[in-house]
């Protein structure tokens, strides 16, 4: 009785979440894409006056790079330390 | 006649057609495996590729599929009498409906969970494409117009409708909270949720809302379309947990609800049917049953846009191939539950033959509006309920799908308008294209007349083009199982079929509007009529191609699942 309660409330909540799991994920991959770029503004040559506090954030962003630069349109590794391709 | 024979006899076609023929389909001519690797497992990603319960993944499937559409269609469509209609939606249901929801929902699996869009750029060639881009584009457009017009109807037939319908606006906004930011048990919120909404209903139904005319300078008609529309730009703008996913999940919850009420006061009333089985004596103006029938309604019987929503989303969560059957099939079966209920309800819900002639005065004019008054008056004597609240609860069942399939549809007409700026080079925010999308819409609304009152005239337009993008999709599944060197024909007849009688429709509605003046309905009409030649043309092309080529080896695709792996 308890389990299929359970699996009913699992069910009942995949009904709530699944149409909409892609929205989510679209969105979510937006705003990572906009604090990637905050943190990536200075080795992008845009002056930032936090540069001494985002470098520390820098390797957090080095496993998804590859798949962002090639989002954002360009084939090759903007960043020359950066050889992911 | 009495209904109750009527609704079992219906039910037990479509039992009858679940049990035997999707199997037949699964078995012998699609050829569910239950071996066969899906794509939400060769794929999974935990975001679009999910292996999903069946019984979920049906939930998801129904609530997309059904809406305002099986109850309008079939409202409009028994001004023919009941007899036709049903039919129509019983036989459309079993062998037309189940078996292309079943295969678009197969032909997509097969392929990577891919949409119908790009399926028929894989099958049909490129221009098959584009096709589909042009189809579904009128096809959004004539729904956000068809429905601010039913809308705005039962505002005005049924003014305790006002305070739930916009109220449910609240619920949904206060239910999406309780969800994300409080992070409450769903079960609750959905049980709290259903009471506010049927405590608003109880609340309309006690203070009915009729608008003075005129308001605010305009007539009533007038200031609920703008109003519809302001509603649509912002919810569609919004984040979609903050309304859209809350409203869509309550609606689905409500369309299980009120399909039950119906179907419990038809069982417990057992009305007699007032209207002629056939009507011989159709108001002057209305169109021939043959081809008008067939396009009249569309969902609830075939229609196009299930091979969407198979395509694009149910393809990528199918745990096993054979739940296909579950999923697809009985989805569309849900829906012609749906639509018989809207048969019933306004053929069996009015005293007598001359109060049903009353209503139906004129084609079209009858419609949701016919679906309330019946409802209401048979869910009065089967539950008890007092027949103004029963008349609420359908009336705000029937705006509950129209407003959301309306604001979804401008939202996805907003990344149309996007992606075709995006092609001309110029970059449209999401603010302009809203702007863009609903002045189109609009526009097309309040050429029927400053209150929208010929808005209905757009329906049998819209289930053209519905039947032409199943016409497109059928066409993919024969190519399909023509290069698998299956048996094509029970797909190829209904092909056939509903290819001949919505071009016939295009055709004999190209006069009318001729007739009328009515030119902007006339340039969609014969944009329709261009695209239905045009897929008649690359599907001869593609089958002809299929049938010449060799056949497919009989684990090509399993092959090509294991190639990725």
């Amino acid at each position: 009785m308890t389990s299929r309660w359970a699996s009913f409330r699992a069910g009942l909540e995949e009904f709530y979440a699944g149409p909409y799991r892609r929205t989510f994920a679209r969105a979510r991959r937006e705003e990572d894409d906009l604090f990637r770029m905050v943190v990536l503004a200075e080795a992008l040559g845009v002056p930032d006056p936090a540069a001494y506090y985002t470098a520390e954030l820098m390797p957090a962003l080095y496993e998804d790079f590859h798949a962002w630069h090639r989002r954002m349109g360009m084939d090759r590794s903007p960043l020359e330390h950066v050889g992911c391709c | 006649m009495n209904a109750l024979p009527l609704m079992l006899i219906g039910l037990a076609m479509f039992a009858g057609g679940y049990i035997l023929y999707s199997k037949f389909l699964g078995d012998r001519v699609y050829k569910l495996d239950a071996s066969f690797k899906t794509p939400a497992h060769d794929l999974q990603d935990g975001v679009d590729y999910v292996p999903t319960n069946k019984f979920v993944l049906w939930g998801h499937h129904f609530t997309s599929v059904a809406g305002a559409a099986p109850i309008v269609g079939p409202a409009v469509a028994v001004i023919w009498g009941w007899l036709p209609a049903f039919l129509w939606v019983t036989v459309g249901t079993v062998f037309f409906a189940g078996m292309h929801d079943l295969g678009a929902l197969w032909a997509s699996a097969r392929n990577k969970g891919r949409s119908i869009g790009t399926l028929s750029g894989r099958y049909i060639g490129r221009r098959g494409a584009n096709l589909f881009l042009v189809v579904i584009f009128l096809l959004l457009l004539m729904v956000i117009a068809a429905f601010a017009v039913v809308i705005k109807n039962l505002l005005i037939s049924t003014p305790s409708v006002v305070i739930p319908a916009w109220g449910a606006i609240v619920v949904a906004l206060l239910v999406g909270q309780a969800v994300y930011r409080f992070k409450m048990n769903l079960a609750l919120v959905t049980v709290v949720g259903v009471a506010l909404l049927y405590g608003l209903i109880f609340l309309g139904d006690a203070v009915p809302v009729e608008l003075p005319d005129p308001f605010l300078g305009m007539s009533p008609a007038t200031f609920w379309i703008l109003a519809l529309f302001l509603y649509a730009g912002i919810a569609s703008l919004l984040p979609v947990w903050v309304l859209l996913q809350p409203r869509d999940y309550i609606n689905g919850v409500q369309l299980f609800i009120g399909l039950g009420i119906l179907f419990a006061g038809v069982l417990l009333s057992a009305p007699a049917i007032v209207a002629p089985a056939v009507n011989d004596a159709v108001p002057a103006g209305t169109p021939d049953l043959m081809p008008l029938l067939f396009v009249t309604i569309a969902c609830g019987a075939i229609s196009g846009f299930h091979g969407m929503v198979s395509s694009g989303t149910s393809s990528k969560q199918l745990d096993k191939e054979t739940d296909a059957r579950f999923v697809g099939y009985f989805g569309a079966v849900g829906e012609g539950m749906l639509a018989l209920g809207a048969i019933i309800a306004t053929v069996a819900g009015y005293r007598t033959v001359a109060d049903w002639e009353a209503v139906y005065g004129a084609f079209g004019e009858a419609g949701v509006g016919a679906f309330v008054d019946g409802g209401g008056a048979i869910v009065r004597d089967g539950l008890g309920l007092p027949a103004s609240v029963s008349a609420t609860v359908l009336a705000t069942m029937a705006v509950l799908f129209a407003a959301t399939t309306m604001d979804t549809a401008v939202r996805l007409l907003r990344f149309v308008v996007q992606e075709a700026g995006e092609a001309a080079k110029v970059k449209i925010n999401n603010g302009v294209a809203t702007v863009v999308v609903l002045a189109i819409g609009l526009g097309l609304t309040f050429s029927q007349g400053s209150d929208g009152a010929g808005g209905l005239r757009i329906w049998p337009l819209f289930g053209t083009s519905n039947q032409l993008l199943a016409a497109l999709t059928l066409s993919i599944i024969v190519v399909m199982l023509i290069r698998k060197r299956r048996n094509p024909v029970p797909v190829l007849v209904p092909l056939a079929f509903v290819f001949v009688m919505s071009f016939w429709a295009a055709i004999v509605q190209l006069g009318d509007f001729y007739d009328e003046g009515d030119w902007l309905l006339l340039a969609i009409d014969v944009v329709i009529i261009v695209t239905a030649v045009w897929v008649a043309f690359e599907a001869l092309v593609a089958t002809r191609r299929a049938s010449r080529e060799p056949p497919e080896a009989p684990d090509a695709d399993a092959k090509e699942v294991e190639a990725r792996a």
